[in-house]
């Protein structure tokens, strides 16, 4: 049986249904990603698979357990890694891994144990008795990673890991998440990033408004939604360029200043633009972020 | 939904989350038993001595044996406030620890119930060493001295859940504010902890009846005087009501909290 099953998922808040009706399912060793914009219920499904948080209807098995009903047991086998900092400020690294082990009923010398492999894991060897003030941003998300496995769980849950690291803290992040994958464990992240869900995820769910409106491993979406050649314009010409363009490709999008023109061929496209001193181009393949803002649209959410 | 209301089961698990909190205690030991002591043990030796030189016995006793037994209640029940607000409501809202907690296989049902034993158990560290210093100083000579220790366990208790249940309504640090002024500062001038409740005009010394505070000293200080209680089981009753209910409107309420 999968780890992961949720099937006819709603959730209300007042009269806002943030989750409307959500069906998915996470095969063992898969890294599953669920993006959307902001606000299109990604946290609030973690939080209902967790158990955090009861459904209105629907059903939800984690690792063969019912949640909410068996949710702790569940637990007890699932590492999560939050969107916000909350480790523990009070305490040094290896206090935080102590701490956090014992909420799983491990005993000291077990947890022990298990802290040199983890510090090394998170890159925080030699850093066992730093206070978490000293630590940097990247270090302190590898720290939670780290704590998130102290249980040495089958599946984990992540929200947004790798919101507002750097470039060299991300791609240690995402280097250790394959080997989480390596390992055998099931991952379930959200993200915005649509480069780390391309780059991470073998298959993703993209939603919007509660719901999700397009599923599939992240190749085979940009192949069904969206024509493999794209090019940006912009510049001073943008105006007139904007009307030719319509004829040059099966579809052209404007957002604000620039021109986004997709096809199957780019050079019609890029022939018109050579030479042109008052436009400035990009041609490139068609990724995710494509698909993402044609199922979701260009308007901001807040 | 109306497991939100069922009376609290917690299991043993919330025992990690009190191991938690006592090892950050034990990094600011000092610092924190002298926060708890310092204050109440100069107002005892300070009105103790100073204003009772002025004062008859009172209620046979001379006064600052009279106010040693008040004053061992009223720290309990300030270091039980403090601990189950300001600290809690530190980890909980600040810190997110509560948050971090619930990944794991606990729920708020443990969360609260180490946070209340903990508190609790605080709460008794001050009134024990305050009834160290009263047996130390000849205050209290009688062995009945010594039952106050599970007294001042069960003021913890009653005001730990109290504290609770405004850090789980609290939105700021401001709330508490008002529980303090306008709840345990009046409460400590009524119930009899620096002077018998009788002295006050009605309808305050019927209000002290049914405050916890007055209940703890009436249990407290026959006992520091060698005596046995009068209308024991009524004082107690009153402190495990307080407890229990302070307990379980503190779960529900956080459960509320937390399910959003």
């Amino acid at each position: 049986m999968n780890p992961l099953v949720v099937r006819g998922l709603r959730k209300s808040y007042g009269d806002l249904e943030v989750v409307s009706g959500v069906d998915l399912e996470v095969a063992s060793g898969e890294c599953f990603g669920l993006l959307g914009p902001n606000g299109a219920g990604k946290t609030t499904i973690l939080r209902l698979c967790l158990g955090l948080v009861e459904a209105d209807s629907g059903s939800i098995r984690l690792l063969g357990r019912e949640v909410p009903a068996h949710a702790r047991e569940a637990r007890s086998e699932v590492g999560v890694v939050p969107q916000l900092d909350n480790l523990d400020p009070d305490f040094t690294v290896a206090e935080n891994l102590l701490v956090y082990g014992r909420y799983f009923g491990l005993e000291r010398h077990e947890i022990d144990g298990r802290i040199p492999a983890l510090l090394e894991f998170a890159g925080l060897a030699g850093r066992a008795s730093a206070k978490i003030q000293t630590l940097s941003g990247g270090m302190k998300r590898r720290l939670i990673l780290a704590r998130a496995l102290v249980n040495e769980p089958r599946l984990l849950f992540m929200d947004e890991p790798t919101t507002g690291l750097d470039p060299q803290a991300r791609h240690l992040i995402w280097e250790r998440l394959r080997r989480l994958r390596q390992e055998g464990r099931t991952l379930v992240l959200t993200t915005h990033f649509m480069d780390e869900a391309e780059r991470l995820c073998t298959r993703v769910a993209i939603m919007d408004r509660g719901r999700i409106i397009a599923q599939g491993a992240p190749r085979a979406l940009v192949a069904e939604h969206i024509e493999p050649q794209v090019v940006e314009a912009y510049g001073a010409g943008l105006e007139a360029w904007a009307e030719q363009a319509l004829s040059l490709a099966p579809r052209v999008e404007r957002a604000g200043e620039t021109v986004f023109c997709y096809a199957e061929r780019a050079e019609p496209v890029l022939g018109a633009l050579e030479g042109r001193s008052d436009l400035s181009f990009l041609h490139r393949p068609a990724n995710l972020e494509d698909v993402f803002l044609k199922l979701t649209g260009r308007d901001l959410r807040d | 939904m109306a497991r939100t209301y069922v009376f609290p089961a917690p299991s043993l698990r919330w025992v990690p989350v009190w191991r938690r909190n006592l090892l950050v205690w034990r990094k600011l030991v000092a610092a924190s038993i002298l926060g708890n002591l310092a204050d109440p043990l100069i107002m005892l030796f300070g009105l103790g001595y100073g204003l009772g030189a002025l004062l008859p016995s009172i209620e046979g006793m001379p006064y600052i044996v009279f106010f040693a037994a008040g004053s061992l209640c009223t720290a309990t029940m300030f270091t039980a406030s403090f601990e189950s607000m300001f600290s809690a409501f530190s980890r909980m809202h600040g810190q997110k620890t509560w948050d971090a907690i619930l990944y794991a296989p606990l729920t708020v049902d443990d969360v609260v119930a180490g946070e209340l034993v903990w508190s609790a158990c605080k709460a008794w560290l001050t009134g024990s060493t305050i009834l160290a210093v009263i047996v130390v100083f000849g205050f209290g000579k009688s062995p009945l001295a010594a039952l106050a220790l599970p007294v001042a366990f069960l003021i913890g208790l009653a005001f730990s859940s109290i504290g609770l249940v405004m850090t789980v309504l609290a939105r700021g640090w401001d709330f508490f504010s008002f529980y303090m002024t306008l709840v345990l500062t009046p409460m400590m001038m009524i119930s009899g902890v620096f002077f018998p409740a009788a002295q006050l005009p009605e309808p305050l010394p019927s209000v002290a009846k049914a405050l916890p505070l007055y209940h703890g000293v009436q249990i407290v200080r026959p006992l520091v005087a060698g005596e046995w209680p009068p209308d024991v089981a009524l004082h107690l009753a009153v402190l495990i009501v307080y407890a229990l209910a302070g307990y379980w409107i503190a779960i529900v309420l956080a459960r509320k909290r937390f399910s959003t």
